[in-house]
């Protein structure tokens, strides 16, 4: 089960880019507005048809311009979530995912939805109106109608961005706990990079309708040239850690490979593996471990690259056990400490800079329905 | 009272209102969801009737389906009578004149319809016939109940359009308008107010039943 895009356009802005996202793999398509990336997914649905493209799901083509095949977008398998939740007003939540469950039986309709809607904890709100539902359930339900479909290509468009963080939190989990059960290629389309970090496995870096990367998230997000269409302050990495100790001062312990860190309260009990986004430029490096200094965290490492910028700033990897952890730092400041690969230095991170948002659990501990 | 012109006149109603209610469901959402060439003509073609004084639209429709023309000539070999002066005509021309307030009000309701609804519809495997009665009509439906209800009131009103293309025959084109308009020309003034009085009373229920109605969809849709 596997979707193969490939596209070619002059208008409504120039696009050329080929992909492909494997059974289960969740592939965010990343890049500033008007890159072409809401342009792709509309292909992909069949609500748009650029001059020349292919794109097939399941083995089946859906587009191929040169053969002339176009499969109107109901009868492609294609499971979508709007941005703005596009759910039918006039029926219920369970008549809203009962619409895409055309191929049961009648009877058997309703009976799926509320099982459906129980999967995104959504357990007896099944006869409320849309109206009746605050956003982050709205997209439950939207969510639960894209599933209903029995989609061979599950499509997120940028379905996090109508809701407030909190219910973003919640929805990341939801999204990462329904991950090991789905067996189709997911796409998600966001301009938020800490979401495409925290949520997908391959990112695809879309600038002016070309593709700038495509890679795993790691590798992506440690390009440079991704970095420059995301914008540099998003060069993050993500850290696996375990929950172990909530302490009394409202910090919680995390373990990590790295070393302890102490990261602002983190729900989950202890022993829940989480992942941690760790920003670039919330790290510094120190050639001597520092005394006396009120960050919490200090992990010993060393530099592998040291990678310049466009402008007066350069990216730093460090090697901390078999992770990687990046520091951006002036290119001034790395000359002050003759930074050279091989070089051992202490990056130091500041507990209260991990924003909350930033850290998701474990896609193998995400039975609970997420954080929070 | 004139019981057959009242009667006339709300069978000519209802006819109008039938064939137009398909028109007003097709054309409305065509011009709501679509963009073609010549569009803009188009819409101005179907609010003419809104802008022409019902004589000159009169004038014309007599002429473009009278006995000459090739539409009179066609149903006169076809029914063996003339479609002007008969109650079919009448027909024709009410449909014509009443497509302004059949398609207008249809076309905004289905334009409110955000595009991602329809979007959804499709995406959730919906054919398009099934899309647009299962989808989009029950939420246009408030605008082409209006348009209804405004072509049926408005038919039963007119009268410069029936009297050029149907004249006044009783039982045939005589409607309760022309029926009123005939009692003042001979000064029976009280036969014409019970007749008004009746026209005025049929409106009102009208409108107020379909407000009435709307209302109850409405008030389901934001329950």
């Amino acid at each position: 089960m596997t979707l193969r895009v490939t596209l070619r356009a002059k208008a409504p802005i120039p696009l050329d880019l080929t992909f492909a996202v494997g059974p289960g793999e969740l592939l965010a398509l990343v890049g500033p507005s008007g890159s072409g990336k809401t342009t792709t997914l509309r292909t992909i649905a069949g609500f748009w048809r650029p001059e020349t493209a292919r794109v097939e799901a399941a083995g089946i083509r859906w587009l191929d311009t040169e053969a002339g095949v176009c499969l109107p977008t109901h009868r492609r398998r294609v499971g979508l979530v709007f941005q703005d939740y596009a759910l039918f007003p006039h029926l219920t939540a369970a008549q809203n995912v009962a619409t895409s469950l055309g191929d049961l039986p009648r009877r058997a309709r309703l009976r799926e939805a509320e099982h459906l809607l129980q999967r995104v904890h959504l357990n007896g709100l099944g006869h409320r109106r849309p109206a009746d539902l605050s956003g982050g359930q709205k997209q439950r339900v939207a969510l639960a109608r894209a599933l209903a479909r029995r989609p061979d290509v599950l499509l997120l468009d940028e379905p996090f961005s109508a809701v407030d963080r909190a219910t973003r939190e919640r929805l990341y989990g939801e999204i990462i706990a329904l991950r090991s059960d789905l067996e189709m290629p997911v796409v998600l389309v966001t301009h938020d990079v800490n979401e495409a970090q925290l949520l997908a496995d391959r990112m695809l870096v879309i600038d002016r309708g070309r593709v700038v990367r495509d890679g795993t998230t790691a590798e992506v997000m440690a390009d440079a040239d991704a970095l420059r269409a995301m914008g540099i302050r998003e060069a993050a990495v993500m850290l696996p850690a375990m929950v172990a100790e909530h302490l009394d001062d409202g910090l919680t312990r995390l373990d990590a490979a790295t070393g302890p860190l102490f990261l602002p309260r983190i729900d989950g009990a202890p022993g829940t593996g989480v992942r941690v986004r760790i920003m670039a430029h919330d790290v510094i490096l120190s050639r001597a471990r520092p005394q006396g200094l009120s960050a919490q965290n200090i992990l010993g490492g060393t530099v592998t690259r040291i990678v310049p910028g466009a402008g007066p700033g350069v990216l730093v990897h460090v090697a901390v056990g078999e992770h990687e952890i990046l520091a951006r730092i002036t290119r001034r400041a790395a000359a002050d400490l003759g930074l050279q690969p091989g070089d051992p230095v202490h990056a130091i991170l500041k507990s209260m800079s991990v924003a909350r948002d930033h850290v998701a659990r474990a896609a193998d501990d995400a039975g609970g329905g997420g954080l929070g | 009272m004139d019981w057959q012109a009242l009667w006339l006149s709300l069978s000519l109603a209802a006819w109008t209102v039938a064939i137009l209610l398909p028109v007003s469901i097709l054309f409305g959402r065509l011009l709501a969801t679509r963009t073609f060439r010549g569009k803009g003509v188009l819409e101005g073609l179907v609010m003419l009737p809104l802008v022409l004084p019902p004589t000159v639209f009169g004038f014309y429709l007599l002429v473009t389906l009278g006995r000459n023309s090739p539409i009179g000539a066609a149903w006169q070999g076809l029914f063996g009578h003339q479609l002007v002066f008969s109650f079919e005509g009448l027909v024709v021309a009410s449909v014509i004149f009443n497509l302004p307030f059949a398609i207008q009000p249809a076309q905004r309701a289905f334009e409110a319809i955000p595009t991602s609804l329809r979007e959804a519809a499709a995406a959730s495997g919906l054919r398009p016939l099934s899309a647009l009665l299962r989808i989009e009509l029950p939420l246009a439906w408030p605008g082409v109940m209006t348009a209804m209800v405004l072509t049926f009131a408005h038919t039963l009103g007119e009268f410069g359009i029936v009297l050029m293309v149907g004249g006044a025959i009783p039982g045939e084109t005589k409607t309760i308008a022309i029926a009123i308009y005939d009692r003042v020309q001979a000064f029976n003034m009280r036969s014409a107010a019970t007749m008004s009085s009746v026209l005025v009373a049929i409106s009102l229920f009208t409108i107020a039943a379909t407000f009435a109605l709307s209302a109850r969809m409405g008030r389901k849709l934001d329950r």
